[in-house]
């Protein structure tokens, strides 16, 4: 426990070590009377490339130099020197700031951005420089999703330390923020997390005592899952090493969430650990929607083009079951959401259908 | 039965009744020549004598006229060569009289604008002219005069002679006149700015009916070369000309009458060009008479195609040339092809050194090039091109050229569109020289010539002749090279500022957010790199 606990506390470390090492490099290039120089590798999509063995895209050979020499680089060098001094005082001091916060700090120091766009593309600079999330620089995005479940948390956020929390405290789960992303897992009794792609369904399952009945920590995606929220199923994964079930809608934008979590996405590419390979998709399956003869709407134009996108998609590749289910989409043109199961009574997802789907991962595995 | 009635009129009548060619069109337009005739007169008077000009100028309300109009009077003094006291009332109460019908350069042309104004004066209020004046001797003369308009003769109502105890030298003139000083205000304070602009060495100051003081102090004392007297050049001629100077000649043969009357024909020249005209004989003692054309050229000099010997010649007295012959002889100097150009030591231009000092003086521009072009002829009369290009400075943004014009250093201020200058400003092709109409330039042209191709006796713009056209294009070429290679430096200068600018922004920034990143108390030492962008740029310009 001890050695799970350290966790968090050595990743600040390294990520403030690799702030004060970009900074120090700067600095003994000004003082030699060097212009500083950087390289990082390029986020370009021809260096994006999807690596079969890590299941998730990265960047390739290519890198791009920055330099203060440049004219037209010496204004974007000065952001991203900023950015890391920010960055570093936010992680030593422990507060926490939003994209949008850095975009007006930035302006106390006379560097002003020009818009939100080139904040945000200097933030991601320094994830790429530095290979941190820009969440372990404490910038957060807004936190819509939650978690529910028998884990207790420890928190090391400055006021809260030593505390812990029981996250099934709160009935309406408990927002993925800054927080409880910070926090030290300390135990759980749960052997499962299921990821939820919607609120309505996640609110069901704790009234249905999900949780409890299937011994599992239950998490709200909010749709689309933010990257904390991406980063904490990993962790889960990997620190408690919980299998993860993902339950979206029965069409390409649900299947994609899923796809997202187990995979990561492109932006991201320089980015480690923000996905978790191990993930399964539950469901809703198309053939889900076949075998419960779920009501349905028809697949309109863009749900087409989506699903022939992902059929080339390369993340869409390592495992049969996605071909399996694209072409059955196509077979049906039909989609169905999460809350079509609701015609065989509120309680079925709960009764019949998890359990079912629960089964046949096992029983895949 | 309806009788025609001829009766001859006087010069002074027939510019009483037909002012307009003069430009006194309006009440405002009068009241704007008046005072530039004055002050040229002026101007010239002072220059014949190499003197650096003080000309003092007061116009002064005197009461109402008409609802629009008021009656003005309007004083000139200069300090110029002044007026031998017999010539005083015939200089001003006599139309078409003057000292400017020998070929050289000076600013009036026909020995008419002061008098048409006087003139002008006299019919709209019935008053003299005072005019006084010594040429540095011991007396001063002073007349108050009146135009006899019918017989075009002065009336000399008094007459007052002064010791001049100070050995003042200058002439003072004096009248009242209608007009409308209001209106042709922006007008009159135009002409003396751009007058001070051309006439760098003058002293201009005028006085408004207002009481408001116009100065415009010279800037050096240096003058241009004075132009000397020419004779006619044989392409400039016409029969009229001839009969007069066949009149006047005292040659009885017209090898030494061209010799004698024409503007650079030397005794070859003329032999060449009687042998074109067929209007001389060869003979050789030996071989007897020779042929036109079968003359042969030794030494320079015509000879016997024999015996190589110098052929004797005769030709005729000019006296005795027949009228059909002297249309002949005017078509034939015309043609001939072999003429010496005309040379330019009868012409004054300002020079590129007082050009520059004069547009300096009057615009301050940032950036200002100055060409003079060699001298050129139109139908035998020679003139130069003198063309600057103003930028920034007090050089006005009008969203297009700002054109100043320019004739024998009298500012041209109306018609420009008619101008040969503005012609050729806008059909040039701007963009080859990255120069855009947009740009604060001013564009100023000086034509200097013994006669200056005027479309009209108002003399406010010049006709289009090519080879006018031709001069001040090629002036205008050269001086749009020179200020495209000032932009370009510029625009360089200026970029090289934006990123030095650029650096001393960042470079402290990076310097102080990477100190801190570093954890280190002393900031880097960034002077050299700042210091090497310097010199970097130093090096690129």
């Amino acid at each position: 426990m001890a050695q799970k606990k350290a966790k968090i506390a050595e990743r600040q470390l390294e990520v403030i070590a690799g702030l004060k090492a970009f900074g120090t490099q700067i600095y003994n290039q000004l003082d030699q009377g060097v212009f500083p120089t950087i390289n990082m590798p390029s986020r370009s999509t021809e260096n994006i490339n999807y690596d079969p063995t890590l299941r998730q895209f990265i960047l390739g050979e290519k890198s791009v130099s920055r330099s203060a020499r440049n004219i037209r680089h010496i204004k974007p060098f000065t952001q991203l020197a900023w950015a890391a001094m920010f960055s570093n005082e936010l992680t030593t001091q422990r507060k926490t700031s939003t994209l949008r916060d850095v975009y007006y700090s930035a302006q106390a120091y006379e560097m002003t951005f020009t818009d939100q766009q080139e904040s945000n593309n200097i933030i991601t600079d320094l994830e790429t420089l530095t290979g941190f999330a820009r969440e372990d620089f404490h910038i957060f995005p807004e936190e819509r999703s939650a978690i529910f479940g028998d884990l207790d948390i420890g928190y090391t956020v400055p006021g809260y330390e030593g505390k812990t929390l029981n996250l099934t405290s709160h009935p309406d789960g408990v927002l993925i923020g800054p927080a409880l992303t910070s926090s030290e897992f300390i135990g759980t009794k749960a052997d499962k997390v299921i990821a939820i792609e919607k609120g309505a369904l996640f609110t069901r399952f704790i009234e249905e005592n999900v949780h409890n009945k299937h011994k599992s920590l239950l998490i709200s995606c909010g749709g689309q899952a933010p990257r904390q929220t991406r980063s904490f199923i990993r962790r889960l994964h990997d620190e408690l090493g919980l299998p993860v079930f993902i339950l979206t809608d029965g069409d390409p934008w649900g299947m994609h969430i899923a796809q997202v979590i187990i995979s990561g996405s492109a932006n991201a590419a320089h980015l480690r650990e923000l996905n978790t390979p191990d993930a399964v998709w539950s469901g809703v399956w198309a053939s889900d929607i076949v075998e419960y003869k779920l009501p349905t709407d028809p697949l309109d134009e863009v749900d087409i083009k989506r699903l022939n996108e992902l059929a080339r998609d390369p993340r869409y590749q390592n495992d049969p079951l996605w071909q399996r289910e694209i072409k059955l989409f196509l077979k049906i043109k039909r989609k169905a959401e999460q809350e079509a199961f609701s015609r065989y009574g509120l309680t079925y997802i709960v009764d019949e259908y998890l359990p079912t789907k629960l089964e046949q991962a096992k029983g895949k595995k | 039965m309806a009788q025609a009635t001829f009766e001859e009129i006087s010069a002074s009548d027939f510019f009483y009744r037909n002012r307009d060619i003069a430009g006194l069109t309006n009440p405002s337009r009068a009241i704007f020549v008046a005072i530039r005739e004055i002050v040229e007169n002026s101007l010239d008077a002072a220059e014949s004598q190499k003197i650096p000009p003080d000309v003092y100028v007061r116009l002064s309300y005197e009461g109402e006229a008409t609802k629009e109009t008021q009656i003005y009077k309007l004083r000139v003094e200069d300090n110029g060569s002044g007026i031998p006291p017999r010539f005083i009332p015939s200089a001003f109460g006599q139309v078409l009289y003057g000292s400017k019908y020998k070929l050289k350069q000076a600013r009036g042309t026909f020995g008419l604008g002061g008098k048409m104004a006087v003139l002008y004066g006299q019919i709209t209020t019935h008053q003299p002219v005072f005019v006084t004046s010594s040429t540095g001797q011991e007396k001063i003369y002073s007349f108050k005069l009146m135009i006899d308009i019918q017989r075009n003769k002065p009336i000399i109502l008094d007459r007052k002679v002064l010791i001049n105890k100070d050995h003042w030298r200058g002439t003072i003139v004096e009248f009242t006149l209608e007009g409308d000083y209001l209106r042709a205000m922006p007008k009159i304070i135009e002409y003396f700015k751009q007058t001070a602009m051309v006439n760098p060495y003058a002293n201009i100051t005028f006085v408004d009916p207002k009481g408001r003081l116009y100065k415009f102090t010279r800037a050096t004392t240096i003058m241009p070369e004075s132009p000397k007297e020419t004779m006619p050049h044989p392409y400039g001629v016409d029969v009229e000309l001839l009969q007069r100077l066949i009149q006047i000649t005292t040659c009885t043969n017209m090898l030494d009458f061209l010799k004698g009357h024409f503007h650079r024909v030397g005794e070859i020249t003329a032999i060449k060009f009687l042998i074109f005209s067929n209007l001389i004989s060869f003979s050789c003692r030996e071989h007897g008479k020779i042929e036109n054309d079968q003359i042969k050229w030794v030494d320079s000099r015509p000879s016997c195609p024999s015996c190589g010997k110098t052929a004797e010649y005769s030709s005729k007295n000019p006296k005795k040339l027949s009228h059909e012959e002297i249309v002949r002889l005017m078509q034939n100097l015309k043609k001939y092809k072999d003429f010496l150009p005309p040379d330019a030591s009868c012409l004054s231009p300002l020079g590129e050194d007082l050009l520059k000092a004069g547009i300096i003086k009057e615009l301050k521009p940032e950036y200002l090039v100055v060409h003079q072009r060699k001298p050129s002829t139109y139908a035998g009369h020679p003139f130069i091109v003198e063309l600057a290009m103003a930028y920034g400075g007090d050089v006005p943004k009008r969203g297009t050229f700002v054109i100043y014009r320019f004739a024998n250093k009298i500012p041209l201020l109306y018609d420009e569109a008619s101008d040969v200058s503005y012609r050729v400003i806008s059909v040039m092709n701007w963009r080859r020289y990255k120069v855009a109409p947009e740009m604060p330039i001013a564009i100023v042209v000086h034509i200097c010539s013994t006669k200056v191709p005027y479309k009209t006796v108002g003399k406010e713009f010049i006709a289009d002749r090519p080879e006018v056209r031709r001069e001040v294009a090629n002036a205008l070429r050269e001086v749009a090279r020179q200020l495209q290679h000032f932009l370009a430096r510029q625009e360089h200068v200026h970029m090289e500022k934006k990123r030095l600018g650029i650096f001393s922004k960042y470079l402290p920034k990076i310097a102080e957010f990477s100190t801190t990143l570093a954890q280190q108390k002393r900031l880097p030492d960034i002077d050299k790199l700042l210091k090497s962008v310097q010199k970097y740029g130093a090096e690129e310009s």
